[in-house]
């Protein structure tokens, strides 16, 4: 009973194909491609609609007010209000702006999102597409992004634009290291890159109780506390939305876009915070395994999107809490923290596999760990300066 | 099927290579040039060499384009501006595409069939650079480093 539930998707699009049985290979391929994509933007873009409105409601449970409570009940409605108001906003293009990149900006950066989308197995046997190399892919094609910023900025022909663009590319590019180092000790314990093996190997239970999901050896811990961040800074969410930092630079490289435009950088962002923490998911969390044996009734899927919405409070939780940082803090701590400490965790993960993957290479692994954080700790707090900020540029 | 997806693929890397090559603006040239690599990586997706489309991607879309793209914003004023036609390029790139050509239709092996070869799995690539190609490896992750610790180096802030 519960494997049919579990399984219901899976049967469902089989259903489906059948009737196409008899029919040209190539058609049932195609036809089984396209389910997944209506699948895929079908689940996102309401799990888009429905964040927009809970961050909003989230955000004003933090600070004391009601927040949206107009459209339906408990306004959940306003999505779709929303969505009717950005589609009939008028799209002011600027004169001077670069017409063909403009317009391809926000599509690139929506299309990358919905494409890193793709590799992350939402249930047992339930992935968009399964490649080889699927860590890889949500990497290599998430790498595209930044150029799309910068198109963003460039086309826009405005300095806020442009300005935001450097500052977006900027941390980006300094937080792709830490986000892409802190996944090897998960690829180096697997052995692959497949996302469906790395949900496999995280399947059993220590002592028949605690899941062996990676987080809780002591560099899976390290290493997904720093995945974590880096997602956050790549989705460019508070803290670290420092390049459309609106008290600077009006709105960084999305100034010049209006109405749809507008949205679709919105939505961008969303997917992106929804693929990066699918990943964290996947990589460290068990994926869509339960956290007990007794709990395994409960489909595999509804376990994948309960961390996905865990992982996603989270996010709105610190963009209720925490301010904006300023950009020089933001490189200091990607380089001169993050990165080391990143290469810790991989240190970390090889001590654990050749200790025996037990309680000594737990404990190894977590001394490792320590020592490195410490004596880190430490060198930064000597060398931290005091002395008042210095522009070298503006002098 | 593939036939399909080869012919749509060519057309495209096609098209933005010669838009690449030809468009007026500099930085849409950078950018069509970003375009057509993506389509040299649909081809290696084609091909089954997944792991060398991902790296296409990753080091050249990631990386080569974006630098592309900062070293023309950096380097020359005229970003927006028309750029001239420029024919001594198009008399070499001729000369190349020709030589090219002549030296493939020349060659022999191209009209022996292939043996057949087994797919070029991640894992596969990783035991061979992990076996038989651990020095090339250590001595490119040495460069890379070094190269690291210079672009570091050019950027620190000078001591007063």
């Amino acid at each position: 009973m519960s494997k049919s539930i579990d399984q219901v998707f899976v049967n469902a699009k089989q259903w489906l194909l059948s009737w196409l049985a008899g029919s040209p290979t190539w058609l049932i391929q195609v036809a089984s491609i396209l389910i997944n994509i209506f699948m895929l933007l079908a689940v996102f873009l309401t799990l888009f609609a429905l964040i927009s409105v809970l961050e909003r409601k989230i955000l004003a449970r933090m600070q004391n007010r009601y927040g949206p409570n107009r459209v339906g009940p408990f306004g959940l409605f306003q999505p779709i209000a929303d969505g009717i108001k950005m589609l009939i906003k008028e799209d002011i293009v600027p004169e001077r702006a670069d017409k063909i990149v403009h317009f391809l900006a926000p599509v690139l950066l929506a299309a990358v999102a919905i494409l890193t989308l793709g590799v992350i197995p939402y249930g047992r046997n339930m992935a968009s597409f399964t490649i080889d190399g699927g860590i890889l892919f949500f990497f290599a094609v998430g790498s595209a992004t930044e150029l799309a910023v910068f198109m963003a900025g460039w086309a826009s022909n405005n300095k806020f634009s442009m300005l935001g663009a450097m500052r977006a590319i900027a941390q980006m590019f300094s937080y792709e290291l830490p986000l892409i180092i802190t996944v090897l000790p998960v690829v180096m314990v697997v052995g692959s890159l497949m996302p469906d093996r790395i949900v496999a190997a995280q399947a059993e239970y220590t002592f028949g109780v605690v899941p062996r999901w990676f987080v809780f050896t002591p560099w899976g811990a390290a290493a997904f506390i720093l995945f974590f961040v880096s997602g956050l800074v790549e989705s460019n969410r508070t803290p670290f939305d420092v390049p459309e930092g609106e008290s600077e630079i009006v709105a960084g490289h999305m100034t010049e876009y209006s109405g749809f435009k507008y949205a679709t950088f919105f939505m961008a962002e969303y997917l992106g915070m929804f693929a990066v923490s699918g990943l964290a998911a996947t990589l460290f969390l068990g994926g869509w395994h339960a956290p007990a044996r007794v709990l395994e009734i409960v489909p595999s899927y509804i376990w994948f999107f309960l961390k996905l919405s865990v992982l996603l409070f989270v996010y709105i939780w610190l963009r209720g809490t925490l301010p904006r940082t300023r950009i020089d803090q933001m490189m200091n701590i990607a380089w001169k923290f993050m990165l080391p400490m990143a290469f810790t965790c991989v240190i970390a993960a090889a001590v654990w596999h050749y200790a025996g993957r037990g309680l000594r290479g737990w404990l190894w692994s977590l001394f490792v760990i320590a020592i490195v954080y410490s004596a880190l700790s430490i060198v930064l707090d000597i060398r931290r300066k005091f002395a008042p900020r210095v522009y070298r540029f503006a002098e | 099927m593939s036939s399909a997806a080869f012919v749509i693929i060519a057309i495209f890397t096609l098209a933005a290579a010669l838009a690449a090559a030809t468009l007026r603006k500099l930085m849409h040239a950078a950018l069509s040039f970003a375009a057509a690599l993506v389509g040299l990586a649909a081809f290696f997706f084609l091909l089954g060499a997944e792991f060398v489309g991902l790296a296409l991607v990753f080091i050249y879309i990631g990386a080569v384009a974006v630098l592309i793209v900062f070293t023309i914003l950096l380097t020359r004023r005229d970003v927006g501006e028309d750029r001239g036609f420029n024919w001594a390029g198009v008399i070499i790139a001729l000369a190349v595409f020709c030589g090219l050509t002549w030296s493939i239709l020349a060659t022999q092996s191209i009209s022996i069939v292939a043996p057949h070869i087994r797919a070029l799995t991640v894992k596969r690539i990783g035991e061979a650079l992990m076996t038989g190609y651990v020095w090339p490896l250590q001595c490119v992750g040495v460069l890379l480093t070094a190269a690291l610790i210079g672009a570091l180096i050019l950027v620190m802030e000078e001591k007063r």
